[in-house]
Order: C-alpha cells, then sequence, then structure tokens
C-alpha cells in the first residue's frame, strides 16, 4: 500500500466505517449466507447460551440460532438497522474497542471478517482483548470459560479471483463497487451476486465500472498463517482450535486463566 | 431496544466497567414501544435463571412500570403443564416477564452512566455507544 496517512482510529474512520454506512443495504444484500465454520459455532451451543456479535454487521449470523441470546454490535448505524429485526436477538451501534458489555457476561461471541479491518497490530491485538474480555473466564481449567470464534481474511488466497499469496502486501485496499441507482433499491428480491460467490469476504465487479458507478476502497490486513494465533495468544487468549476454510484463517478461542 | 439487552449492557468507557455504579444504565426521557413478538417459552426458561434481577427491577422501577418481586420467580412458575396432552400454557407471570423483557422496547431517549455520567442516545430504537474522540 503506497498511502502515507497514519494508521489508527481516524484511518479506519475513513477507509472502512463511512464505506461500510454508505454501502449498508447493497452490503447487506450480498450478505446472507453463513459461512459453514461459523454456522456450526453457533449451532453447537447449549440453549439458552448468551453471546455478542462483535460486528455483526446487518445480523446475518443472528438467524442462525433462536435457541441462544445474542447482543450485536457493529459501528454502522445503517448495518444495526437491519439487524436488529432478527428476533429474539438485540443489536445495538458500538465500537469493538469500546464495547458497552460488562466484563465476563457473555458464554460466547463471535467476531467475523471485523478484526482485519484495524489497521496497526497493537489495535488487532486490542480488539481480541476486547472481545476475550466479554467472555466468562476461565474457574479451575478451561473448561468452563466463554469462547470466542474469530474469522479473518487470509493472505494465502492463490486460487481466489484476487490471487493474493505469500510473501504478497499485508495491508490492502479492496474496492466495493457500487452500481449507479443500487444505492436507492429497495432490497425486497434483489439478490445481487457479485460473480457468484456469496460465501467468499466481498467481492468487486470484474467490469470496468461505468462513469456514474461509485467505487469505495476499503482497507484489509491480510492475515498470514498462524498470525490469528498469535495475536490471540498477545491478547491474554488460549487458542483451543484453528483453521482455514475459503481465504480465510479463523480461530475458536477462550481467555487465559489470570495468574 | 428490548429491555432483555439493558441486562447486558454497560458504560463503553473501560474504567467504568469496574465501578458497579456502572451498571445498569439508567434511561432517561424515554420513550416506549411495544413490540409485539412470538412467545417463546424455551427461551424464556432458559434466559430467566441468567437475568441480573436486581438491575431488572431498578429498570423497571425507574421506567415507572409495575414493580417486580425482590427475587426472580422460580422457572417452575413459568407454565403449568398439563400430563394429559403434553402441552404448556404459559403462566401470567411468564406472559408478563415476555411482555417485560422482549416486548418492551425503548424506541427513544437516553441511556445514562451512574458512573460517569455519559448519555448515550437511543434513536428509533437504536442505541449508540460510540464514544466521542476524548473519551476512548
Ligand atoms: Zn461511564
Amino acid at each position: 500500500m503506497t498511502d502515507s496517512e497514519p494508521r489508527g482510529e481516524g484511518y479506519e474512520a475513513q477507509h472502512v466505517h463511512s464505506v461500510y454506512e454508505e454501502i449498508a443495504s447493497h452490503f447487506s444484500s450480498t450478505r446472507y449466507k453463513p459461512w459453514p465454520i461459523v454456522e456450526r459455532f453457533l449451532k453447537e451451543l447449549p440453549d439458552g447460551s448468551i453471546g455478542a456479535d462483535v460486528g455483526c454487521g446487518n445480523g446475518k449470523y443472528l438467524a442462525v440460532n433462536k435457541k441462544v441470546f445474542i447482543v450485536g454490535s457493529d459501528r454502522s448505524t445503517n448495518l444495526i438497522k437491519i439487524a436488529k429485526e432478527h428476533q429474539p436477538h438485540a443489536a445495538v451501534v458500538a465500537d469493538n474497542l469500546s464495547l458497552p458489555h460488562p466484563f465476563g457476561c457473555f458464554d460466547f461471541a463471535i467476531s467475523i471478517a471485523v478484526i482485519h479491518h484495524l489497521s496497526t497490530p497493537e489495535r488487532r491485538v486490542e480488539a481480541v482483548q476486547a472481545v476475550l474480555n466479554l467472555l466468562r473466564p476461565p474457574s479451575g481449567g478451561n473448561k468452563n470459560s466463554g469462547r470466542v470464534l474469530i474469522y479473518v481474511w487470509a493472505l494465502e488466497q492463490k486460487d481466489s479471483r484476487r490471487g493474493w499469496d505469500e510473501g504478497h502486501e499485508q495491508d490492502v485496499m479492496v474496492p466495493w463497487v457500487l452500481k449507479s441507482g443500487e444505492r436507492t433499491k429497495k432490497e425486497k428480491g434483489q439478490k445481487t451476486q457479485r460473480d457468484g460467490v456469496v460465501n467468499s469476504p466481498p467481492e468487486e465487479t470484474v467490469a470496468p465500472a461505468p462513469k456514474e458507478d461509485k467505487t469505495f476502497l476499503r482497507y484489509y490486513h491480510l492475515y498470514r498463517k498462524e498470525e490469528l494465533e498469535h495475536d490471540i495468544d498477545e491478547a491474554g487468549g488460549t487458542v483451543l482450535e484453528s483453521g482455514y476454510e475459503k481465504d480465510n484463517w479463523w480461530a475458536i478461542a477462550s481467555p487465559r486463566q489470570q495468574t | 431496544m428490548k429491555l432483555l439487552t439493558l441486562n447486558f449492557l454497560t458504560c463503553a468507557i473501560k474504567t467504568c466497567k469496574s465501578s458497579p455504579l456502572s451498571f445498569p444504565l439508567h434511561p432517561r426521557e424515554v420513550e416506549l414501544e411495544i413490540l409485539e413478538t412470538d412467545y417463546n417459552a424455551v427461551f424464556l426458561r432458559n434466559i430467566l435463571p441468567r437475568l441480573e434481577w436486581e438491575a431488572l427491577r431498578v429498570l423497571a422501577g425507574e421506567l415507572g412500570l409495575p414493580s417486580l418481586p425482590e427475587s426472580s420467580p422460580d422457572v417452575s412458575s413459568l407454565s403449568t403443564s398439563s400430563e394429559e396432552d403434553d402441552s404448556e400454557t404459559p403462566t401470567q407471570v411468564a406472559q408478563d416477564l415476555h411482555r417485560l423483557l422482549l416486548e418492551t422496547c425503548i424506541k427513544e431517549g437516553k441511556l445514562v452512566c451512574g458512573c460517569c455520567g455519559h448519555e448515550y442516545a437511543v434513536k428509533e430504537g437504536v442505541a449508540n455507544f460510540l464514544l466521542p474522540g476524548h473519551l476512548v
């Protein structure tokens, strides 16, 4: 990346938050199919579990399991207006680094395609820590503590259309093309699929956009192998399980026992 | 925003979270609305033992809603089951809790931290916990 702007909060406000706010309605219409690992994690929760979906976007994952209670949060008011319609759950506008929940109040949390939008290593670790802090801490071994599933975009995706791979630049700007007129279109029946791929991270159009279309660039930090585990460890978490699924790294973690 | 949510919300400012004053948040100048939703016996049975009952009691009091008993009703008081047809009928206690937790919503108003006094706005049912720069 060639920009010279300092990274951090202001940078993310411009290159992440304001973009999602603008593209909310259209973005939402392309986000309806849950990723399998996330779906499994949510469906395997004991009935009556209580948790958080930090960076819940339009609330796609609030629809997966109605036997648990999830408080979703996102920076985008426009996305939360969509997310809050998912019963029996709730959704509020909040920042990953300043979450409005009591420490240790949740059994579980998910952080899906969120941490990679933080623009410095310190902020990414802080974001993981903020989510771990929401979880019930361990008491007498790890068994009893809350668990979080974290999902981030991978650098190693040479078979994807983008073709990024090991050794490439990890901090990238990814375009989102809003076709002219699409922003005001009602969502009903408009299941826009960019290129037939809906359960992978946001895709841009391949064809050159007509003049009146608007291209938004979003900042991403692409995670390389074992980087997510490293961030979780830095943040005071224990990785219980981790893996790679469809161009993404994921991990399930718990807060470490305080010593 | 349904009142149940308030049981899991506190001030977004880190230094407030360790203070007991920051929970629950206090509603101010609030406009409530009832948004009906399907009664879900299992959900209610599961959520009841998980509630910070005192916080809910305080909230109901501050909102001027009918006062709640001092301690949480027992899960067994939520239904009267009939052995003949295996059906469950929600009791008045259950119906009242469903109405209070899941159908009574804050439409407009403020949520105030009892520790630092910061006010979080609720607009069109959406509570906003984003902090101004100097408080992050
Ligand atoms: Zn406060």
